[in-house]
């Protein structure tokens, strides 16, 4: 094992319940040295969980399965103190709620150099200064004035700022952005994408990129895998996924986006709602609300199959490759046309 | 900032001002000093000139005013029984009370809250059930079922510590931990609830996924935050460090200020009980006011709202 | 017709101080706004972050005081805080808010929560409440059983649903929603556009609808206000803002939005710092960063005025001249 082995981080079978209730079913993943991954799905589909189990994260009464391997070092069910190495600084992670995610009786400031002490054995003015200049990479206003403030006294969007600052502090090896940019506005998002990019060509940095805005992943992401119900249900490059959606649930999410052109129409839901982790439905979890199912969908689950284009599949019924293919490229161009 | 303690301290003066209002009125409507003081068996002239001589002859509400106006310069009676100064009658008993209640604040400290810290580190673990336990014991009975409990196994059937007294600092041992033992149970639960609160936030999470050390994390994320709802309690405690000894002053006989209290009452020594009554609201209130600016020392969030 | 909800010049400012007794500077968040909301109508905030939308939005509900300016609702004038008028005015208006597990008491059952309001405006009878829940549960697209679960054991947009059933539980005529549904996938969040929609059109609620999603905003607001720094630089209806931004902060933002599939390439990338609101640059905020800005964009601050179409804008490039999105790439 080791030194042969190209993959960052690799999961195999990884499973997590809570309270007996299976949330995560199996997941197989590898990240790549320098890769970025998309990681897209419905709200609750696990998305967080996976990378939280990943590094240990989850609260006491998760039960975590399965394999996971950060070059080559099994994690689970690994020592405190062996993540505790691997955290922050082989792998940084953003949160979802930015807000709440910061300590709120701590200044901003020490809570960044904090990480700089662990990471990069940084003190002192050394580390407020390399501070100071990632809080400016990550577009904080007036840095130096806002250093000594609380959460409390940053908007939303300039705490989520915060928190990638944090992150980009250990100069993590792969770096897991769960939601980086919900809370950010179309101008300053694009440019996190943008410093997102520029550090993964200049550090090789790897990145997994938690988001519902299929916009953005294609921004900064080469692959995606697509998440349902606990399972991945596709995954291949971002312009194999998005040219040609093969599952109906992947094709489902690109049709609930709404347009910036056009008609102010309705949006399309998928149907239906998300399965209870408890009671999953029988055989694969989309078929109740997929329009392509039939019987065999609701007895036997589809395995996750590599395809003839390198995609990796988990569909009995996939949505028609050549019909798909003209009527995304049809949508696509009209999005272009913005 | 200034604004907000002034503001506050004349909130702590009108609360002094309500509880002294309170002993004075329910004083005087709960029996007659002439009669306890004199016996039962005095001719009426005896008790007409002692009522007299004390002002108790007058309507109420001019002994209330006569009353304000000595508090106001300073002048705290003269105790009917020995005819000293109420105020120093009771200063002479605050050190008593002291050497009880600072030892007991002492260990509720240093006991109750890392045990509760521990309990929820650990939580569902033996520990943790073992402090739940205990800490509901030792709040539940009350003092002077623990203190005679006490005072049975080691002064009765062990014979090594005194029952009463306050003789050496040894007769001081069973008191303070009567004293402290319910405390002690109070921040035991009460860290142990704030700490497993403050450990399932979310920048608890963020914490360890930048790489600190388990230790750091607690110590330097968990326990200030942790703080905010222990320093009411503690505050608390901090207020009640002279009136919270007189059920075990009595118990073991200590000559402090819960001592002087019951036998003042009893006597309707007045001046003496409201004196007593006055140093222990002064002291609730400005512990109590403590603690509001220590809250937005700790929680910075606080702070912007008292500036506003 | 009266409009339901009015501001007028509203300003917030935010002393900012270092340590307790530290020098105090204030941050002008929301400097002199005005708006008006008509029933059934949805007004679309946008606009840079740490602009003062959020605060805005608090403000409009009285959350927040105003230093200066006024808020009316339904024609009068927002009580004072506390008092019992403005509890029972509390319950027509209603926040959704940006972070749901900041918004959720952490100890209590997503349903004791969502039944929370009914029970402090008793608005329903106590034996019809678990139906009034369940209800609305479904509404927002909550399973049932999910009910007695507590806010961290549901996903981010299992949470944000459970915080705007809690909103409608009271009915009421106006929400404020602070980014909605930006912890929601995209299928979730058509749902809950739809549905927002169809309650609007069903009781005429009157929405403020702050999102950083664009694309969300355009389907759903029918006026767009665009803020920079504290004050609205553009406000339209959703059509013309997207289809033609006149101000140049409006067509950074609208060129910046990433359409899934494509990279960004004609994105007019903005120069400089994003603004620090302590120290507002001098006349127009925006010149710093401005492609177009001229002297006087240095001096003097642009009024907000109207330019045809209903709309207004605050710049002094936008006068007469309509440069479109595509003039303004080539010069970037
Ligand atoms: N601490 C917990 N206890 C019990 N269940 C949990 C806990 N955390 C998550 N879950 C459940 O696990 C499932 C996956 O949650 P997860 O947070 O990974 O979703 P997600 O894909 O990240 O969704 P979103 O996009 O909304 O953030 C959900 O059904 C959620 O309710
Ligand atoms: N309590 C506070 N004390 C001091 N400054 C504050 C406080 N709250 C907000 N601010 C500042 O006021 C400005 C506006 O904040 P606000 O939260 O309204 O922004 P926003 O437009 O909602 O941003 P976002 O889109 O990132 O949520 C920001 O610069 C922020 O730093
Ligand atoms: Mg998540
Ligand atoms: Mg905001």
């Amino acid at each position: 094992m080791g030194t042969t082995n190209p993959d960052l981080v690799e999961l195999r079978d990884l499973k997590v319940a809570f309270d007996g209730v299976q949330v995560l079913h199996g997941i197989d993943l590898t990240v790549a040295r320098g890769e970025a991954l998309g990681l897209v799905g419905e709200s609750g589909c696990g998305k967080s969980v996976t990378w939280l189990a990943a590094l240990g994260l989850l609260p006491g009464k998760a039960a975590v399965t399965g394999s996971i391997r950060v070059d080559g070092r099994q994690l689970c069910g690994a020592e405190r103190s062996d993540l505790e190495e691997v955290r922050g600084g082989r792998i940084a992670m953003i949160f979802q709620d930015p807000s709440s995610s910061l300590n709120p009786v701590l200044r901003i400031g020490r809570q960044i150099v904090e990480a700089l002490q662990i990471h990069r054995g940084l003190r002192g003015q050394a580390a407020r200064t390399e501070a100071l200049r990632l809080l400016d990479m990550v577009g904080i206003p007036d840095a130096p004035r806002r250093f000594d403030l609380y959460p409390h006294e940053f908007s939303g969007g300039q705490c989520q700022r915060l928190m990638i600052a944090m992150a980009l502090a250990g100069e993590p090896d792969l770096l897991v952005a769960d939601e980086p940019t919900t809370a950010l506005d179309a101008t300053i998002q694009a440019q996190i994408l943008d410093l997102l990019n520029a550090l993964r060509a200049e550090t090789g940095m790897a990145l997994v990129f938690i988001s519902h805005d299929l916009g953005a992943v294609s921004q900064v992401c080469e692959r995606v895998c697509v998440m349902y119900a606990g399972r991945i249900v596709e995954e291949g490059s971002v312009a194999q996924l998005f040219s040609q959606p093969r599952h109906p649930y992947t094709r489902g999410l690109f049709d609930a986006i709404p347009r910036i052109d056009g008609p102010r129409d309705r949006l399309i839901p998928i149907p239906g709602t998300v399965p209870n982790p408890k009671h999953l439905p029988a055989g694969c979890s989309f078929s109740p609300r997929c329009p392509y199912a039939v019987d065999a969908c609701g007895s036997t689950y589809p395995s996750l199959e590599f395809q003839g284009d390198g995609r990796r599949l988990a569909c009995m019924r996939p949505v028609p490759a050549v019909t798909t293919s003209g009527e995304a490229k049809r949508r696509i161009h009209e999005g272009l046309m913005a | 900032m200034i604004r907000f303690v002034l503001v506050r301290l004349l909130r702590a003066v009108i609360t002094i001002l309500a509880v002294v209002t309170f002993a004075f009125v329910v004083l005087r409507m709960s029996g007659d000093p002439a009669q306890v003081m004199l016996g039962p068996d005095v001719p009426q002239d005896a008790v007409d000139a002692f009522r007299r001589a004390w002002g108790l002859d007058q309507p109420l509400w001019i002994q209330y005013l006569a009353y304000l106006k000595s508090i106001f310069t300073g002048d705290f009676g003269v105790s009917m029984r020995d005819k000293a100064s109420a105020l120093q009658l009771v200063l002479e008993r605050v050190p008593a009370t002291l050497q009880l209640t600072l030892p007991a604040l002492i260990l509720k400290l240093m006991i109750g809250i890392p045990a509760g810290v521990y309990a929820a580190l650990h939580r569902q673990s033996f520990a943790d059930r073992g402090v739940i336990t205990l800490a509901i014991i030792g709040f539940t009975v009350p003092s002077f079922v623990m203190g005679l409990v006490l005072v049975l196994i080691f002064s009765v059937i062990l014979g090594v510590l005194p029952s009463g007294g306050q003789d050496t600092w040894v007769h001081g041992v069973l008191p303070t931990i009567t004293m402290s033992i319910g405390g002690i149970g109070i921040l035991a639960r009460f860290s142990r609830s704030a700490m497993i609160e403050v450990l399932g936030q979310p920048y608890i999470r963020t914490a360890s996924a930048k790489g600190l050390k388990w230790r750091d994390v607690i110590w330097s994320h968990a326990l200030p935050n942790a703080a905010v709802p222990i320093v009411t309690i503690v505050g608390f405690m901090v207020g009640s460090l002279i009136a919270g000894a007189v059920v075990v002053e009595s118990i073991f006989s200590w000559p402090g200020i819960g001592r002087l209290l019951i036998v003042s009452v009893s006597n309707r020594d007045l001046a003496v009980v409201q004196c007593i009554l006055l140093i222990i609201a002064a002291a609730m209130v400005m512990s109590n006011l403590v603690v509001d600016l220590l809250y937005g020392w700790l929680d910075p969030r606080l702070r912007s709202h008292a500036a506003h | 017709m009266t409009a339901l909800l009015e501001a007028e010049e509203l300003v917030r400012i935010y002393e900012v101080r270092r340590g307790i007794f530290g020098r105090p500077s204030p941050v002008r968040a929301v400097d002199g706004i005005s708006l008006a909301v008509m029933p059934g109508e949805t007004l679309g905030i946008v606009g840079e972050s740490g602009s003062g939308k959020s605060t805005l939005g608090r403000m409009l509900l009285g959350l927040d005081l105003a230093q200066a300016g006024e808020v009316r609702f339904a024609g009068s004038p927002m009580p004072r805080n506390g008092t019992a008028e403005w509890r029972a005015m509390r319950a027509k208006m209603q926040l959704v808010y940006q972070d749901p597990l900041a918004a959720l008491d952490r100890r209590l059952t997503i349903a004791a929560q969502i039944g929370e309001p009914l029970q402090i405006h008793r608005l329903v009878p106590r034996q019809y409440q678990a139906d009034r829940v369940a209800e609305l549960m479904e509404a927002v697209g909550l399973r049932s059983d999910q009910a007695g679960r507590f806010p961290h054991e549901l996903s981010g947009g299992q949470r944000q649903r459970a915080v705007i059933a809690r909103a409608l539980a009271s009915r009421p005529k106006l929400l404020v929603c602070d980014e909605p549904v930006s912890a929601l996938d995209v299928s979730i969040q058509a749902q809950v556009v739809n549905m927002l929609r169809d309650l609007q059109e069903r009781n005429g609620i009157g929405m403020v609808f702050i999102s950083h999603d664009l694309k969300v905003v355009r389907n759903i607001a029918d006026r767009v206000a665009v803020m920079y720094l504290g004050r609205i630089v553009e406000e339209a209806s959703s059509d013309v803002v997207f289809r033609s931004p006149q101000h140049p902060y409006t067509k950074a933002l609208v060129s910046s939005v990433p359409v899934p599939g494509k990279p960004l390439e004609g994105r007019m990338i903005l120069q400089g710092e994003p603004p620090n609101p302590a120290d507002r640059p001098s006349g127009c905020a925006f010149h710093p960063r401005c492609p177009v800005a001229q002297d006087i964009c240095r001096t003097s601050s642009p009024a907000l005025r109207r330019i045809g179409d209903g709309r207004t804008a605050a710049c002094h490039a936008v006068a007469g001249e309509t440069a479109s999105i595509e003039t303004m790439r080539r010069m970037a």
